[in-house]
């Protein structure tokens, strides 16, 4: 097991910059997923610590030694492929050991790992079964197998759940949870998911055109997403984002969204966005879950407006609403008995104290 | 396993679905038509080689029902078979066709592979450049081809124009470009990751080759066996040019030259040696097509 650092990695094929110069640091143990959208550098990312591609500039060290130039079999990683790549022609156990018999281990040794790995899986009556014999999720964990009976510094999972329906792919991600939780190797994992990069990473990186946008617990990205990208790309339904500006109202700062609508800010969020330019486009962010239904008594820094829905879409546990504010669609979540129905109004109240501005131009988070 | 979803679907649906199955019966209605018709065209031939070959040279020149045999004999084939010039071709066929194909086989896998996946300068220009030698007739090939042997008997005092290993250097001109083809488009045909995830599982090229590829695209490396089999076996033109002594020919060139005496010709010995000459290509297809088969569908069913 080791650490991972990129330093100022990048990534040129002919012209195009794929990765353009990202830092990363991670730690020992650590379980960091890469999310993006297609496109962004992540898989290249993962392929460049993997030694899959040359990097064109920058340094990767596994466990504080450079790798540049190593190749990936000198490099102590395993990795676990979108499609499985399992040895069509070998068992279940054959594919496990591979690795392990090029290596010349002692028999032994070889079993005792694939009965262990096997346990741990779940999978010790498919030992001796073909790839084409087992069903996905069966041929995802003996993938994982493979990368655990080698027991490597570190762990890369490229999108290994986008071939698995819904149902399996939130099964099979308890289970790599669980499995780093026993094995507690140094993971990279790359998902196009939000919801699998929330709920399985330490820590996140969120890319974007091949840059780092923002590193971070899922809780600070979520809270403290430091661009209206993140802000977007992390959360489900997405954040809102409403064009307004900021006055001034009797001394007191507030955010205009409308001629009839404005909201004054909670003294936090004043003070906060205090040194802003009046003048300055900004966007009102907002997740869905802090525009509910009115209550009857009022709390601090909500506040309420009236809207005409657009869209009502019953969850069972929720409603989302969606309706229109300044040419923007915004969504809400309301209780399913508070009477939202398409096309009528109804009264809304926003939740300012879990508000962000953010810049319309630069899309920076104020 | 389709009937199955006919009979479980609803009455609305088995409309539709009945309308597929008439499309489909009519057109295996058509297949069979056209398969049969096949079959007669190519089964005709052998069939008259073989009714042939059980008659006496009276009977083949008798003004008789050429379709059947009156007095049939099996004088052709013991006369062949005891006949130390006709086992001498089907021994030289042998040893070129066996040679030949694992030549082809020990350059063109590993060549297939370098230039399926060891991405080079100039790897797609080579491996269209492949093919198109293979493009090329023999009968355009033999005259450059007889000259050089010509020019490397001369210079090295190495003779091998009239001697049958001579085909071991020139079948392979037609066979390793085509089964060099054949194997690119079987290895390309592998997913990316697989040897990804042998590279990483420490694995080198040439165990990637062996230990992956190889048994991955055994489907592949039968039928350009087959090929490769086949061409040598059934060559004409390079060995009538290249091979002139009786000693030193092979099966094809053999039959012509030693059963047509002049203007005679023995045709119940050329359609017996023809048959005996058309046996173990049957015979390896009938062998390796199972494997063949057993090797595409080996562990599609659960078991």
């Amino acid at each position: 097991m080791a650490e991972v650092n990129l330093r100022k990695v990048i990534k040129r094929y002919d012209e195009v910059e794929a990765v353009r110069g990202i830092d990363l640091d991670i730690a020992d143990h650590e379980f960091v997923v890469l999310v993006g959208p297609s496109g962004c550098g992540k898989s290249t990312t993962l392929r460049m610590i993997a030694g899959l591609e040359d990097i064109s500039g920058g340094d990767i060290l596994i466990g504080g030694d450079v790798v540049n130039d190593v190749p990936p079999k000198d490099r102590d990683i395993a990795m676990v492929f979108q499609n499985y790549a399992l040895y069509p022609h070998m068992t279940v156990a054959e594919n496990m050991s591979f690795g392990l018999r090029l290596k010349r281990y002692p028999k032994a040794e070889i079993k005792s790992r694939i009965d262990e790995a096997a346990r741990m899986l779940d999978i010790v009556e498919l030992v001796d079964r073909k790839p084409k014999q087992l069903s996905g999720g069966q041929r995802q964990r003996v993938a994982m197998g493979r990368a655990i009976v080698r027991n490597p510094k570190v762990f890369l999972f490229d999108e290994p759940l986008s071939n698995l329906d819904a149902k399996l792919r939130v099964q099979m991600r308890i289970e790599i949870k669980k499995v780093h939780q026993k094995v507690r190797t140094t993971t990279v994992y790359v998902t196009h998911d939000q919801v699998e990069a929330m709920t399985l990473a330490d820590r996140v990186v969120v890319m974007n055109h091949g840059r780092i946008e923002q590193i971070g617990t899922p809780t600070e990205l979520y809270h403290h997403p430091a661009t209206r990208f993140v802000a977007s790309f992390i959360g489900s339904p997405a954040m809102n984002f409403i064009p307004c500006q900021l006055e001034d109202a009797a001394g007191k700062p507030q955010v205009r969204i409308s001629d009839k609508i404005a909201f004054p800010l909670p003294a936090a969020r004043a003070a906060r966005y205090q040194k802003i330019p009046r003048t300055d486009k900004l966007l009102l962010g907002i997740r869905p879950e802090h525009i509910t239904e009115a209550s009857a008594h009022s709390e601090p820094g909500v506040e309420s407006f009236d809207a005409v829905l657009d869209v009502t879409e019953p969850m069972g546990m929720e409603t989302l609403i969606y309706f229109t504010l300044q040419g923007a669609q915004v969504c809400g979540r309301v209780n399913p008995n508070a009477g939202a129905q398409d096309g009528a109004p109804l009264r809304l109240a926003v939740d300012l104290n879990n508000m962000h501005l953010l810049n319309e131009v630069t899309g920076a988070v104020l | 396993m389709s009937t199955l979803t006919i009979d479980k679907a609803g009455p609305t649906r088995k409309v539709k679905y009945g309308s597929m199955s008439r499309d489909r019966a009519w057109a295996l209605r058509w297949s069979y038509f056209f398969l049969i018709l096949f079959a007669i065209f190519s089964l005709v031939p052998p069939l008259y080689m073989l009714i042939t070959s059980l008659k006496s040279s009276a009977e083949i020149s008798a003004a008789t029902n050429p379709w059947w045999v009156f007095h049939p004999t099996l004088s052709n084939y013991i006369e062949l078979l005891t006949s130390n010039q006709f086992l001498r071709f089907f021994w030289n066929s042998a040893m070129v066709a066996i040679i030949v194909v694992t030549i082809t086989m020990l350059i063109s896998v590993p060549a297939a592979f370098a230039l399926a996946r060891m991405k080079f300068w100039g790897s797609a220009t080579l491996a269209t450049g492949v093919f198109l030698t293979y493009l090329i007739p023999d009968s355009l090939l033999f005259l450059p081809l007889f000259k050089m042997l010509v020019l490397v008997g001369n210079w090295t005092g190495i003779q091998l124009i009239n001697r049958w290993y001579v085909l071991l250097f020139i079948y392979p001109t037609l066979t390793v470009p085509f089964c060099t083809w054949i194997m690119i488009g079987y290895f390309a045909s592998i997913p990316k990751e697989l040897d990804e995830a042998a590279i990483i599982d420490g694995a080198s090229w040439f165990q990637t080759l062996t230990r992956i590829f190889i048994p991955v695209a055994l489907p592949g490396l039968i039928a350009a066996t087959i090929f490769a089999f086949t061409v040598s076996w059934a060559q004409f033109l390079y060995p009538l040019v290249f091979t002139t002594s009786t000693d030193q020919l092979v099966l094809p060139v053999g039959i012509i030259t030693t059963l047509i005496k002049g203007d005679v010709f023995n045709w119940g010995q050329i359609m017996t040696g023809a048959l005996l000459g058309a046996a173990p290509p049957l015979i390896i297809y009938a062998f390796l097509m199972d494997y063949y088969i057993a090797g595409l569908t080996a562990g599609a069913t659960k078991g």
